[in-house]
């Protein structure tokens, strides 16, 4: 018997069982569109935080206490001592290739103005900020020379800070206050769009000496540096470390732009690969579904066997038949969860900030997954379908 | 046909044993029964539950493989053959008839008289057009598309013939075909039969009913695993008499 054949065959059984079949497909169906939207997901996100990141430049390098090896924090020992700004005017003063250096501080805070209030995240830095943060000014100005070494009380507010907090207003030269203190808001910036960028919108800024006041720090988190030529940076990279070695020897670590971004997207990667078998699992389930309704489908039609046996239907025709049955279900199903997931992920992309990207690799691999489930545990109920005795099967009530 | 003794022989057992167990007891169903079935013959194959009968068709039916013996299909030796060769031979040389119908539901009759040409591998309208022939041979030409389950137990029966016929196959083996039939059903079967039989067609009847039995030409009487007695049947039935007897169709109620 042909293959065509055997394709009719299974079809038509499946047919004749509509609604079981359906509920059985429902395990892959989920498990793929779960796999297909996952993937959708992390894929996305990986995109837009590496895009964003590579939209820095490739000419900053980012200066963190501590030590740390291949992954981000992995072995790292916890930094003995933190920086401050004297180190970061210590590598101003003794790096002639950078342009500009930036001690950086994040911290959270609550912010209000009036009766309205959020919880933002201060981002911290100096004058030359504006050199590596990606913002650009929809309104004001960025804070100066003099507004850091005076540790003016000064903000500068994100885009969804500014609209939240002063709805329809010009929100320039309006007082708010950030853990109770008064500032003024010099300037705000233009919205950096949804997706992860919707983090920035939601940060304010000040000089990095209000902000050691505000929270009462004596240390800065980054010293982020900024080459004058893409092509010296790893010049700078050798000064930074030579200008930084007497105070700290080698308990910093100067991180590329480029190694960050690997780095980042080695760790989403891996969250895509988790998610990714998360779902996969799912499908695992699904198949074992389709195990189960296949056995008890062969017990059903033992009789059917048995007529099939008698009239000359060898091992490889049943096994053939019902194997093709099992792979029928998980292919359909597959199909369907394909355009269930790409449709959720088209979905999640246009009503919510999650940026998803369903690439032709995941589809052909979930695809292609559900084809080896169906093959997997169709194959048993199939064997045992082939290996019934006819007489035995003919005589089954 | 009824001068055996110049007829080619189709089908022999020599020596034939089966033995096997059920639940640890050793059952000797058969115990060396020579048999010859010859091209065109019409044989009953008979004896009470236990007598062996059932494992001789299943034998002879190249369903089952002998203990020890020969089984000579066509002058070849089929005793030791893989069940998947047998399937084959099945295939091409025995169209088997049972007492339950064995249609496959939810299947229209030409689907299921197309089921071995179907493992024969034989297709497209070719398949098609055999499988009407058989059932016009059976009277059944205006219900090709019909389920089984919309045909009375008499004509799924004759579904179930056309199939056994639709491979021109060496053997038609029938195993109890009236057993779950109304007599008039019943006999219209047999009718079939002996019709089949009288255009050449050797037919093996595994019955216990000695008046199907007599609807034979020849009857194998089988007691204990041996063949008892094998001969002529003195006093043939013609199905085709027995149906002018009956009374019309509407009449029975």
């Amino acid at each position: 018997m042909n293959l065509p054949e055997s394709f009719r065959i299974a079809l038509r059984a499946l047919a004749a069982n509509k609604a079981r079949s359906l509920l059985t497909m429902l395990g892959v169906i989920i498990g793929v569109a779960a796999v297909i939207l996952l993937v959708g997901i992390g894929t996305g996100v990986q995109d837009e935080v590496t895009g964003s990141l590579e939209g820095l430049g490739s000419n900053l390098l980012f200066v963190v206490p501590g030590q740390y090896e291949g992954g981000m924090g992995g072995g790292g020992a916890p930094p003995g001592r933190r920086f401050t700004l004297d180190d970061a005017e210590t590598i101003a003063r003794r790096v002639e290739g950078a342009s500009a250096v930036v001690p950086v501080l994040q911290a959270g805070a609550a912010i209000k103005a009036g009766n309205r209030s959020m919880r933002v995240v201060v981002a911290a830095g100096n004058e030359q900020g504006t050199e590596v943060f990606t913002s650009d000014l929809a309104g004001g100005r960025h804070y100066r020379r003099g507004e850091v070494q005076a540790a003016s009380r000064v903000v500068a507010l994100g885009d969804r800070v500014a609209r939240e907090l002063f709805p329809n207003q010009d929100p320039l030269g309006k007082q708010v206050t950030l853990n109770g203190q008064r500032f003024t808001v010099i300037g705000y910036y233009q919205s950096l769009g949804g997706g992860l960028g919707g983090d920035q919108d939601s940060q304010v800024y000040i000089p990095i000496t209000t902000a050691q006041r505000l929270f009462n720090l004596n240390y800065v988190s980054t010293i982020v540096v900024k080459a004058t030529d893409a092509d010296e940076i790893e010049v700078v990279r050798r000064d930074i470390r030579r200008a930084l070695l007497p105070s700290f020897g080698d308990e910093f670590t100067v991180f590329s732009q480029e190694q960050t971004l690997g780095i980042l997207s080695d760790l989403l990667g891996t969250l895509t690969y988790m998610l990714a078998g998360i779902a996969g699992i799912s499908l695992l389930v699904g198949g074992i579904g389709i195990m189960n309704i296949m056995l008890v489908s062969v017990s059903e039609r033992t009789r059917e066997i048995g007529i099939r046996k008698a009239v000359g239907a060898r091992t490889y025709d049943i096994l053939s038949q019902f194997v093709i049955e099992a792979v029928a279900l998980s292919v359909l199903g597959g199909v369907f969860g394909i355009v269930l997931g790409w449709g959720g992920a088209e979905l999640i992309a246009q009503t919510t900030p999650v940026p998803t990207n369903v690439t032709p690799w995941a589809v052909a691999m979930s695809f292609l997954f559900a084809f080896a489930v169906g093959v997997f545990f169709g194959v048993y109920p199939a064997w045992k379908a082939s290996q019934l005795d006819p007489i035995v099967a003919l005589r089954y009530e | 046909m009824g001068d055996t003794g110049l007829a080619r022989v189709v089908l022999e057992t020599r020596d034939v044993s089966k033995c096997y167990y059920l639940d640890g007891v050793e059952v000797n169903a058969l115990r060396s029964v020579d048999l010859e079935i010859r091209q065109g013959e019409m044989v009953a194959i008979m004896g009470p539950s236990g007598s062996g009968k059932s494992t001789l068709m299943h034998i002879v039916g190249l369903l089952d493989r002998p203990s020890s013996g020969e089984v000579i299909l066509e002058g070849q030796d089929v005793s030791s053959l893989a069940p998947n060769e047998l399937a084959s031979l099945r295939n091409r040389h025995i169209g088997f008839v049972f007492q339950a119908f064995n249609l496959l539901s939810r299947t229209s009759a030409l689907a299921n008289v197309e089921l071995p040409l179907v493992y024969g591998g034989v297709g497209g309208s070719e398949r098609a057009r055999r499988a009407r022939e058989a059932l016009e041979r059976v009277g059944l030409a205006n219900r090709l598309g019909h389920f089984s389950s919309q045909l009375s137990g008499g004509q799924q029966q004759r579904v179930a013939i056309a199939r056994a016929l639709v491979n021109d196959p060496s053997i038609v083996l029938a195993d109890e075909p009236t057993g779950n039939l109304d007599s008039r059903s019943g006999i219209e079967v047999m009718a079939v039969l002996q019709e089949l039989n009288e255009q050449g067609i050797t037919v093996i009847l595994v019955t216990h009913d000695d008046r199907v039995a007599r609807h034979a030409e020849r009857a194998v009487h089988m007691f204990d695993g041996r063949v008892r007695e094998d001969g002529p049947v003195a006093d043939r039935i013609m199905a085709a008499d027995e149906m002018a007897s009956l009374p019309p169709e509407g009449a029975t109620g």
